[in-house]
């Protein structure tokens, strides 16, 4: 049975990897996820968890390496700059097929940036921000019962498609108390159980079935070695797809006009449609929550009636690439955004929406 | 007949990548012949860095991962935890955790981590073509120092074992080299009490082996061993820098 409780997001998303089968995590202190290595520090090794507080975030990437490569099911979480230092590490974690969840409760750059939330980690979650051809599933979820359901399913996902999870949070969700359903916890594996679970796990193959060696590793020196791996790697996001593609659509098939959002800014657009809508105008919403693989699908359900299609983003402007490339020059593609930690009101964007519809007349 | 001397199993049937002379290979069958010896070879995980020894998994016959350039040590803390019962070891060289790798390896020894680091110094980067290293010699010329290290240039080599010898959670730290028969066999012995220190889950052990790399010296197989002799052990003293106090004893 669920179980309903008032909780601060980040302790929300932290209870909600270690009921999903997160036994182990790795981190830093930065604002604004500091909550979830403090929480993590009280909670985990209660039940039966570990908790290490790493050096750096390049530590605790790597340490999340090496126990999911030793077959542990692991958990972190940092804000974006932390996540930019991890970036290598998940370059060789997608590349070594290594599963782990990775949370980004982001904040806004470049640089050292601000404190306040935003979304200009996009390119970083969705284009790797690491080297090499690679990808990882990334989800954004717009509401704390969103994201604790998605964070719960991740180490199963991340398992399944032998990968790293990404979910793209930001501060206002961390930060924000708001009522959720917990889900009942999985067990957390022993480490007799692994070599039987996870044959490819680097444990000592002395108690393995079929004793074979294991080795968890990135290198292949011959080319044509390494084209197979890639491509070997991109069969299975191909094979994924259809799992991991998930968005919502709002009344697209009489809007004038279609948002497109995820996330803090997504939950915004809902409070806009509504506004716009008591002043005659419908607008719809295409809400991705995959952000990859990306919902491009989604654009085929745009109704006859649309005009144009917005991208309202918390950064300058990057979302907006997969939106242009969903639409597929079908309409006109324009921009809402503001950056640098700043939210928009509701009437603000309401007033750029319906400047843009003026502009088309 | 009776065979005198065999492969250990703890090595691969298979060629190494070493050049001629490379004391990577004897580093690498002594650690291997320990863990045949404690019959721990299905009971081990090791971690391979980035340098010369990054094929380390295709030679020594345990389970293994690679690890980012330097990042070894925290590789194996999460090693570690995720399987507690396990020998879990990693294999570095001096630019791997001297330079990138500094931060890992201090912070591993200083939480008292319980694996064993075994380091390869051959004062150089080999794998990258005879780059200067953080312990290359002074006088001693790399790719990045024709003329030879100055320290107005570069500072002093640092001395690995004397820094994590400071920390109080690394229980065991030894220097040996692997210049002649009688410096291995103390070698391998400080592999053993390494092994032992982690099995009895006293802490973090470390072994520095000074190691040759003719290749990038310039030296034949031979002069390297003896240059080890001449010019390293000197700078780098050889001995036990920190090691459990005996039971009983006062700590
Ligand atoms: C992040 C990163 N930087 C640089 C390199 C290039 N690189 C490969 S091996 C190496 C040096 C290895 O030297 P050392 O650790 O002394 O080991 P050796 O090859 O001498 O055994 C370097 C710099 C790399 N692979 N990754
Ligand atoms: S380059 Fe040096 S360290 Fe590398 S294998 Fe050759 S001799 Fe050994």
């Amino acid at each position: 049975m669920a179980e309903k409780v008032l909780m601060k997001g980040n302790e929300a998303f932290a209870e909600a990897a270690m009921r999903g089968g997160c036994r182990f995590y790795f981190g830093y202190p930065i604002t604004p996820q500091s909550e979830i290595p403090e929480y993590m520090s009280r909670e985990l090794p209660k039940r039966g968890g570990v908790f290490v507080q790493a050096e750096s975030e390049l530590g605790a990437i790597n340490m999340t390496y090496g126990a999911g490569a030793a077959g542990g099911s692991v958990f972190i979480s940092s804000s974006s700059p932390g996540i930019a230092l991890m970036q290598e590490g998940m370059s060789f974690l997608c590349s070594a097929e290594v599963p782990a969840v990775i949370l980004n409760v982001s904040r806004c750059g470049p640089g050292i940036g601000g404190i306040q939330p935003g979304q200009a980690d996009y390119f970083q979650a969705t284009r790797g921000g690491g080297n090499g051809d690679y990808h990882m599933p990334v989800f954004a979820p717009c509401n704390m019962q969103e994201a604790v359901d998605i964070i719960y399913e991740a180490p199963a996902l991340a398992d399944k498609w032998r990968t790293p999870v990404m979910i793209l949070a930001d501060g206002m969700m961390g930060q924000m108390m708001e009522p959720v359903a917990l889900p009942d916890p999985k067990p957390f594996v022993e480490p007799e159980e692994i070599p039987a679970n996870k044959p490819w796990a680097i444990t000592g193959y002395a108690k393995k079935p079929g004793g074979a060696r294991a080795v968890v590793k990135s290198l292949r020196m011959q080319p044509e070695a390494l084209e197979e791996h890639v491509e070997r790697l991109f069969a299975r996001y191909d094979a994924a797809k259809a799992e991991l593609t998930r968005y919502e659509c709002i009344g697209l098939e009489d809007a004038e006009l279609v948002f497109v959002a995820y996330g803090t800014i997504a939950r915004l657009t809902l409070e806009v449609i509504e506004m716009l809508a008591e002043q005659g105008i419908k607008a719809g919403l295409i809400r991705p929550i995959s952000l990859w693989p990306f919902p491009y699908e989604a654009f085929d359900q745009i109704g006859k009636r649309t005009k144009v299609v917005v991208s309202a983003e918390l950064s300058m402007g990057q979302l907006i690439e997969d939106v242009y490339r969903g639409v597929n020059g079908r309409l006109p593609v324009e921009l809402i955004h503001r950056t640098g930690g700043i939210i928009p009101t509701s009437i603000e964007v309401a007033q750029k929406a319906k400047a843009i519809l003026e502009g088309l007349k | 007949m009776k065979p005198v001397f065999t492969y250990t199993k703890g090595m691969l049937p298979v060629s190494t990548s070493y050049c001629p002379g490379c004391t990577h290979g004897i580093a690498h069958r002594l650690i291997m012949e320990v863990l045949e010896e404690n019959g721990k070879l299905g009971d081990t995980v090791g971690v391979a860095p980035i340098g010369c020894s990054v094929l380390a998994h295709q030679f020594m016959n345990v389970d293994m991962c690679e690890a980012a350039h330097g990042r070894a040590p925290a590789v194996a803390t999460g090693i570690r935890r995720a399987q507690p019962h396990k020998v879990v070891f990693t294999y570095q060289g001096d630019g791997d955790l001297a330079s990138i790798g500094m931060s890992e390896i201090i912070a591993a020894a200083a939480r008292g981590e319980r694996f064993s680091t075994f380091f390869i110094n051959n004062g150089i980067y080999g794998m990258t073509g005879g780059q200067i290293a953080p312990t290359t010699l002074i006088g001693q010329r790399g790719t990045t120092a024709v003329e030879g290290r100055t320290k107005a240039q570069f500072g002093m080599p640092i001395k690995m074992c004397e820094l994590i010898a400071q920390l109080e959670c690394a229980v065991y730290v030894e220097r040996v080299a692997l210049n002649t028969p009688a410096n291995v066999r103390k070698a391998k012995k400080a592999v053993q009490k390494a092994f032992e220190v982690q099995e009895k889950g006293l802490g973090f052990s470390f072994v520095e082996f000074l190691s040759t790399c003719p290749t990038n010296w310039g030296l034949t197989p031979s002069d390297a061993l003896q240059w080890v002799s001449d010019k390293m052990i000197p700078y780098y003293p050889l001995g036990v820098y920190r090691a459990p106090q005996p039971e009983g004893g006062q700590a």
